[in-house]
């Protein structure tokens, strides 16, 4: 074990290793160590790549969830707030946010042609990118994971079936998919944050259908799974108990991948006047509204919240390339080392 | 098999079966297209046409595209209709669907042509590269490199390379295909193209100039993604057992890397650019709206904006049968260019 390279690292579990048994008792931190094994054994980068990309995340997660307390001023906010009333609501004067000012002190970001202040809104657009995110995933994952245990486990003809749906779908473009649930789900719904994850949503069942389901193809064969048939476990508690906790690992992968696409399906989305409606202070909406504003020279509402997708992306793609290398074996780097003469074997 | 001809009838039995599934992967496609599309949304026509036409107009639009037949003769027509080659009329538009591809899927093509060759320039030069120097500050360079560039959104850097390219540095025409002043003369529809066909040096400069600033913009978002995937098939390639003999018998770094490691690891990279056409065609709808590029992905969100649903289904009809030409293209090269497909 390689630990002693990476002791710099601040990893819960890189104590050393070899204390685990002693306290075997406690059940949680021999599970804990072994579950934090491939953190260890990974190489810096791919290490660095996760935590940067954690912090990265974490930063607009707490932008997200503090966006009333932190952003300067409302979403759609024109006029300067003069005081509170007795209720605690904000009282507006006759005093309007200047239109379209460059960045400045009052307006790190500047002012939009409708008076809004930018860092405002890009501050709030975490909150819709967040939401959508968490609600595009559950649907994805609802749909896709048990869908995926069901065909991988049961196989035959409805295995067969599900599997080339996917496929045509998987194969099919995700901004088209999204475009037209978004553009299908308008008829019923009004835009707003239900809408546009479902349009998100739905284009990532397929990615998490094919993983879990070719997953559970292969841990089905595992003894445990034999074993617990054998004894009589009903299919339910099989998948339920055995195959699901096995399989549910390449969840994370997917998810952080997934969600940094969704960020930009959102955002396309919002830019082609889909799913989410102004003023709400979505990011690609926004961007699409600064069009004009570059034409005529107003670089500033188009720069920050474009810059705000671009590195919430590459937040999220961090993380989930880091752990894709930490969990495939194939690109550890010390996996290979001194193996060189198996073929003596 | 039993022949023991490892070339001919392997490859022969791939592409079969491969050409059998066609069809069905086809169909697959096409009945995604007409439920999506048909099946949920209430009425198109009501949709489109709204507040602003008489019932009895509404009526007689209904009965022209066929909707008050059961859903299954719906069903079968549609197939019929696009075996036939016929995507159906917009409700918006005097032209035929088909008619609209015609006119508008070559400037497509040509953006997405040029955007694949500027993403495989700088993929496999810079992932490469970052293989080559595994774990070097050039490796975290080259990745960070590719997911910067995948992450900034299509439409951001299209609009910022407007702003710089052509309103601040006025060096790059912006929209359309062509300056107003050109008359082209144009037998293909693809402008480059064109250009060369018919010697007009002054349309090809014309053309090429417009096709850079969508072009790279485009090209750079997939580029991004062909980065990763140079780097991870580069890596697993120079770890093989044959790179380490012929490292073995002295062979210089350089010719390992050049001539043994390079050609195998860009095999994948077939597999990854059929993949990757999905994406190619969602970038391509953005580039095109940000750049008023009268393609067909500027078109179907115009139709979507509309809401003129006949016209989508047929665009994103279109738009399958591409995914479909691409992918059976790709399974077949890649069965020819890779005996370890075939099995």
């Amino acid at each position: 074990m390689a630990t002693g390279t990476h002791t710099s690292e601040p990893s819960p579990a890189s104590d050393d290793v070899t204390d685990a048994p002693a306290e075997r008792g406690s059940g949680l931190r021999a599970r804990w160590l072994h579950a934090m094994q491939p953190w260890r054994a990974a190489n810096r980068m791919a290490r660095g790549f996760v935590i940067t990309g954690m912090i990265i995340s974490l930063l607009f997660l707490a932008m997200a969830i503090f966006a009333d307390s932190i952003a300067p001023y409302e979403q759609d906010q024109y006029r300067i707030q003069t005081g509170v009333d007795e209720d605690g609501e904000p009282e507006y004067g006759d005093e309007q946010v200047p239109r379209r000012e460059a960045p400045s002190a009052a307006h790190p970001f500047g002012t939009t042609s409708a008076r809004f202040d930018v860092l405002s809104r890009v501050i709030h657009g975490a909150r819709i990118a967040i939401a959508v995110i968490v609600v595009s995933t559950v649907i994805a994952m609802g749909v896709g994971v048990p869908l995926g245990l069901f065909s991988g486990y049961h196989g035959g003809r409805v295995d067969r079936v599900l599997v080339f749906l996917m496929d045509a779908l998987y194969a099919f473009p995700p901004l088209v998919l999204a475009i037209i649930i978004a553009a299908v789900l308008a008829q019923y719904m009004s835009p707003g944050v239900p809408t546009a994850a479902t349009a998100v949503g739905a284009t990532y069942i397929p990615q998490y259908f094919r993983v879990i389901r070719n997953h559970t193809l292969s841990v089905k064969e595992e003894t445990f799974v034999e074993a617990a048939r054998s004894l009589g476990a009903s299919p339910r508690t099989v998948i339920g108990r055995y195959v699901f906790f096995n399989v549910v690992q390449s969840v994370p992968v997917i998810f952080t991948l997934n969600a940094a696409d969704g960020v930009l399906t959102l955002a396309a989305l919002g830019f082609l006047g889909l799913g989410i409606d102004y003023p709400a202070a979505e990011w690609g909406l926004d961007v699409s509204r600064a069009i004009t504003d570059v034409v005529s020279g107003f670089w500033w509402t188009a720069l920050f919240p474009g810059l705000a997708i671009t590195l919430l992306v590459v937040g999220l793609t961090l993380v989930g390339e880091g752990l894709n290398d930490i969990v495939n074996p194939l690109l550890r780097t010390h996996a290979f080392e001194g193996s060189v003469d198996k073929e003596n074997a | 098999m039993a022949r023991g001809e490892p070339g001919g009838s392997g490859l022969r039995r791939y592409l079969l079966t491969r050409l059998a599934l066609a069809p069905l992967f086809l169909l697959t496609l096409l009945t995604a297209v007409f439920v999506l599309v048909r099946v949920m949304p209430g009425d198109p026509v009501v949709a489109s046409l709204g507040g602003r036409a008489t019932p009895d107009r509404i009526e007689r639009a209904q009965q022209a595209l066929g909707l008050d037949d059961p859903i299954l003769v719906q069903y079968g027509r549609y197939l019929l209709d696009v075996l036939r080659g016929d995507l159906g009329d917009p409700l918006t538009d005097p032209r035929s669907v088909t008619q609209i591809v015609a006119d508008r899927f070559p400037a497509t093509v040509e953006l997405t042509v040029f955007a694949l060759i500027v993403a495989i320039t700088l993929g496999v030069l810079v992932g490469a590269f970052a293989a080559r120097r595994r774990d070097t500050v050039f490796d975290v360079g080259g990745r960070l490199l590719g997911i910067v560039v995948y992450a900034a959104p299509v439409f951001w850097t299209g609009i910022l390379a407007q702003l710089l390219f052509a309103n601040r540095l006025g060096i790059l025409p912006t929209g359309n295909r062509l300056s107003a002043r050109i008359v082209a003369d144009a037998p293909t529809g693809f402008y480059l193209l064109d250009g060369i066909i018919t010697l007009n040096g002054e349309l090809f400069v014309d053309a090429l100039e417009h096709l850079i600033l969508p072009g790279v913009t485009l090209g750079l978002l997939i580029g991004g993604v062909f980065i990763r995937m140079v780097r991870v098939n580069m890596l697993q390639t120079l770890r093989s057992d044959y790179v380490e003999s012929a490292r073995a018998r002295g062979i210089s770094e350089r010719r390992v890397l050049f001539q043994h490691a390079f050609r195998n690891a860009l095999i994948p990279i077939i597999t990854i650019m059929g993949l990757q056409a999905a994406l190619l065609l969602g970038g391509a709808i953005l580039t095109e709206t940000t750049f008023s590029w009268p393609g067909l992905g500027s078109a179907l969100v115009d139709f979507v904006n509309a809401r003129d649903y006949a016209a989508l289904q047929g665009i994103v009809t279109f738009f399958a049968l591409v995914v479909f030409a691409i992918s059976l293209l790709i399974d077949i090269l890649n069965g020819v260019v890779d005996p370890r497909v075939r099995y």
